[in-house]
């Protein structure tokens, strides 16, 4: 039975404890990326992650994408929509495909 | 390529020519499901983007009502508020093959089954900014559990179709005409060899019939 993790400054997350998601608020990017780390390890299917620390976590996240658990999720957080959700959705077309031929490069 | 070395044998060409069968049959194979995965990719990429934008939204939409609730509450108590959630999330996890990938498909379950059972505190202190907030969340996460499950799924294709990709092109452009070269080279040099030992039994025939009958006296030739 796995659960469900989100991971990112508290402001942005602290809503999802009570929809009963495990929150983990971490302040600092050597802090997130050891209970990334701890968590990918351990009883999280899915960890949702805010766009700020993805993208400073990206080599950390790369490790699993080609796991099949646990999946890393990019949502937006307190601050805003920055994009990088989407933009990670783009670079697996480019992947795959060669170029990007869903989102015409908007 | 043409410049490393092969034994022009016809073990060698049988070899080669079975290899390339079978190079050929696997191209074609190899080809077959890069095009089925790149179908179903595009699918479920076009999933993927329309889910997150939908989840996007929604969160947003829910962390704007988190801003009015605490803009209308002591941080103290909406602390307290959150801090036994009722809910809980359980996930069983299942995979599907597409393809020769394993793609993870999740289901879930909630501690509590009524839906509207989820607000973890009195609602005496509490302003109904923050009901509407955690309600709102609440709606949303089916959504983002199938995006856990589409993004995951569009990042373990992506990564299939491009090894399958190479594959392909590396058979396409590199090993079969290698092959089929090599083949030709063992052939044109078989033949070459066949031809070189006619000539040489006809002119040895030539030269035992000239020894036998002096045919140059006779006819002054």
């Amino acid at each position: 039975m796995y659960k469900v993790a989100v991971l990112g400054d508290r402001d942005s997350i602290y809503g999802f404890a009570a929809i009963g998601l495990d929150t983990y608020p971490v302040d600092n990017t050597t802090e997130a990326a050891k209970k990334l780390k701890e968590l990918a390890d351990g009883r999280y299917a899915v960890i949702y992650i805010t766009e700020g620390l993805q993208a400073e976590l990206e080599t950390e996240i790369d490790n699993y994408i080609s796991s099949q658990l646990p999946a890393i999720i990019p949502i937006p957080g307190i601050s805003g929509n920055t994009g990088r959700g989407m933009r990670n959705v783009k670079k697996s077309v480019e992947r795959a495909v060669g170029s990007d031929i869903i989102f015409n490069n908007d | 390529m043409a410049n490393t070395q092969v034994n022009p044998t016809r073990m060698e060409l049988t070899r080669l020519k079975k290899k390339l069968a079978t190079a050929t049959r696997g191209h074609k194979l190899l080809k077959d499901k890069r095009d089925e995965l790149m179908r179903r990719f595009l699918d479920m990429v076009r999933e993927n983007k329309s889910l997150r934008e939908k989840v996007e939204a929604g969160i947003h939409a829910a962390n704007k009502n988190f801003v009015l609730a605490r803009s209308v509450m002591v941080d103290e108590i909406l602390n307290v508020s959150l801090m036994a959630p009722r809910q809980e999330v359980y996930l069983d996890t299942y995979t599907k093959n597409v393809m020769s990938v394993d793609i993870p498909e999740f289901e879930y379950k909630t501690k509590t089954p009524d839906e509207n059972d989820i607000y973890p505190y009195g609602y005496a202190f509490t302003s109904s900014d923050l009901d509407d907030a955690v309600k709102s969340l609440a709606n949303i996460l089916p959504d983002m559990l199938k995006l856990a499950e589409v993004e995951k799924s569009c990042q373990l294709m992506a990564a299939e179709i491009e090894k399958t990709r190479r594959r392909v092109n590396a058979l396409e452009h590199v090993m079969i005409p290698d092959m089929q070269q090599k083949i030709k080279y063992i052939v044109m040099k078989l033949d070459e060899n066949e031809r070189s030992t006619q000539i040489r039994l006809m002119k040895v025939k030539d030269m035992m019939l000239e020894a036998a009958h002096n045919y140059s006296e006779k006819y002054g030739r």
